[in-house]
């Protein structure tokens, strides 16, 4: 208590706002709130998110609990988020409007650590991962560090979000924008051009344990913002575990949801039961 | 106005539900307005183990129906890991604490409260019945028979109120609690979660959680809760610690009307930490 917080700490307790601003960027919805009452948040944290009115009464009578959802941008008190509708939950948040309510708890996580001067950084991301990856690039380059985006998606339509960063490289997996393939195979060809670097990444479990896997084998550190399901985000639910190389458990909301590659056990992403 | 929960003097009517609110992580997320605003009346550890527990591998969250199944397992440092680096941290709390034990047979249990009757930053034990007997399979606190032999076992390890934390999954919860009462709890809480299967959507047949089986929580199991809560309170004399769903204080209200002296709040902490709070404040004509 006494000692200093290791991360931008949250107002204790949810809190209401309003949504200011709703975009469509090819599947995704992105949206805006004033928040007048929160701290600026740092890259790599998030937000558990649900709207104030009819959180429920979708597919199944859910969602019950709220989403976690990394931050977009910050600034001017103004936060926003991107996602895509693939469940009750992020259903129900695409559908929020101009003027609907939101309650949100946050700024959560630790967010990432920014490389040692000189050291580039490649963000390397996939799908909706591209979120807090496009707030990390902004805020390395009002830094001063160089950066280089890169970013796979599954299809054209997909590949929209691109637009949230500056100057990506984009793969695609169908090849109908960028190069055809993953976007591990522009990370390679990026570290056999200048290895001098720390890799960013966010994306699907898969593409960050292909990630973890060229760091090990490069020896290039490794950011990984992970995805769990989590009841509460803030350490109370124990629910949003990851296996880490020692074996143990760790919350990827309290002691997460960026974590060092060679923290995680080799067989993370396979433990348990229906994944 | 306070109330006295066997011996404890609570401020109000309002705790937590065991496993259900981490204060050591909650200070590093929040601050230290966690302790000025602490929302309960008092704080109910996770449960204790005499050995350490990793938990269960994920995954351990299954969202249902106005709830949740979790397969969380138990993870914590075990009684000397508790003792030597959460309780410093839990005694600076402006309230009461209860550690909540569980062990597997009567020597573990007897461990537990001798260790935890030493403590004075501890005000009360909530004892975990929920626990397999290893030879009958049967969760000790499920047979009023078990419970008995069980308490009369452990219960002169300590001097501190024991509050023996009941089960839902029984036949009958009130003969549980009777029996609870005979052999010297000086409270009963209820209900733990009820035990609910999460079937995994790609895989017909197959748990989608990584510990297998999983406890239901929520409002889903409110007005179960509250027929046992009303059971008990019939049964017993005991003053009663009632949870279940909880999730406003007309809720709360209910539990309170059935018998409850005091009520916890677990999983509508997960969907917001001052929710016990607002829960308090309605109880009080605050709103």
């Amino acid at each position: 208590m006494s000692e200093a917080a290791d991360r931008v700490q949250a107002p204790f307790g949810t809190r209401e706002v309003t949504i200011s601003g709703t975009e469509e960027i090819g599947p995704y919805r992105v949206f805006s709130c004033a928040d007048a009452d929160g701290p600026q948040p740092a890259a790599g944290q998030f937000y558990m998110l649900a709207s104030s009115e009819r959180w429920g009464g979708g597919c199944d009578e859910r969602p019950y609990l709220p989403r976690a959802i990394s931050v977009l941008a910050a600034a001017d008190r103004q936060l926003s988020f991107v996602l895509e509708a693939v469940g009750p939950g992020t259903e129900r948040l695409a559908e929020l409007e101009l003027g609907d309510g939101l309650r949100l708890l946050g700024p959560l996580g630790n967010g990432f650590t920014a490389p040692q001067a000189g050291v580039r950084a490649i963000l390397c991301g996939g799908g909706i991962g591209v979120a807090p990856l496009a707030m990390l690039q902004q805020e390395l380059i009002a830094q001063g560090h160089e950066v280089t985006a890169l970013l796979g998606f599954r299809d054209s339509e997909h590949a929209a979000g691109a637009e949230f960063l500056e100057a990506a490289q984009v793969a695609t997996d169908d090849g109908s924008v960028g190069q055809a393939g993953l976007v591990t195979e522009l990370l390679l060809a990026e570290l056999d051009r200048d290895a001098n670097a720390v890799i960013y990444s966010c994306g699907p479990p898969q593409m960050l344990d292909a990630i973890r896997a060229i760091s090990t084998a490069s020896g290039v550190p490794a950011q990984l913002a992970l995805e769990a399901p989590m009841a509460c985000g803030y350490g109370a639910c124990y629910g949003c575990v990851v296996k880490t190389a020692d074996g143990s458990f760790r919350r990827s909301c309290v002691d997460g949801p960026v974590v060092a590659a060679d923290e995680l056990a080799a067989d993370w992403l396979t433990v348990g039961g229906g994944g | 106005m306070t109330i006295d929960l066997c011996g404890i003097e609570l401020a109000h009517p309002v705790i937590n539900g065991s496993g259900t609110f981490d204060v050591i992580a909650a200070r590093r997320v929040f601050g230290d307005c966690v302790d000025r605003e602490f929302p309960f009346a008092a704080f109910v550890s996770k449960t204790i183990t005499l050995e350490p527990r990793l938990g269960n591998p994920p995954p351990r969250l299954f969202e249902t129906a106005a709830g949740m199944i979790n397969s969380i397992g138990l993870p914590n440092r075990g009684l000397a890991g508790y003792i030597e680096h959460d309780l410093p941290d839990l005694a600076t709390l402006p309230v009461p604490v209860i550690t909540n034990v569980m062990g597997s047979n009567a020597d573990e249990v007897g461990q537990l409260l001798e260790a935890i009757d030493g403590r004075d930053e501890v005000a009360a034990i909530e004892l975990n019945v929920s626990c397999p007997n290893v030879k009958t399979g049967l969760d000790i606190g499920s047979d009023p028979a078990e419970l008995t032999k069980l308490l009369a076992a452990v219960r002169g390890k300590t001097a501190k109120p024991l509050i023996v934390k009941l089960t839902p999954n029984t036949a009958n919860v009130a003969l549980v609690a009777a029996a609870a009462e005979a052999a010297g709890a000086d409270a009963v809480s209820l209900i733990n979660t009820l035990k609910a299967f999460a079937a995994d959507p790609a895989r017909p047949g197959q748990a989608w959680l990584g510990g297998g089986g999983g406890g239901q929580s929520g409002p889903a199991i409110r007005a179960v809760a509250l027929a046992q809560t009303c059971a008990v309170a019939a049964a017993i004399a005991l003053p009663i610690v009632a949870m279940g769903g909880i999730t406003s204080a007309a809720n709360a209200r209910q539990f309170l009307d059935a018998g409850a002296l005091v009520i916890a709040v677990g999983t509508e902490s997960f969907r917001d930490p001052m929710s016990a709070a607002k829960i308090r404040d309605g109880l009080a004509g605050r709103v």
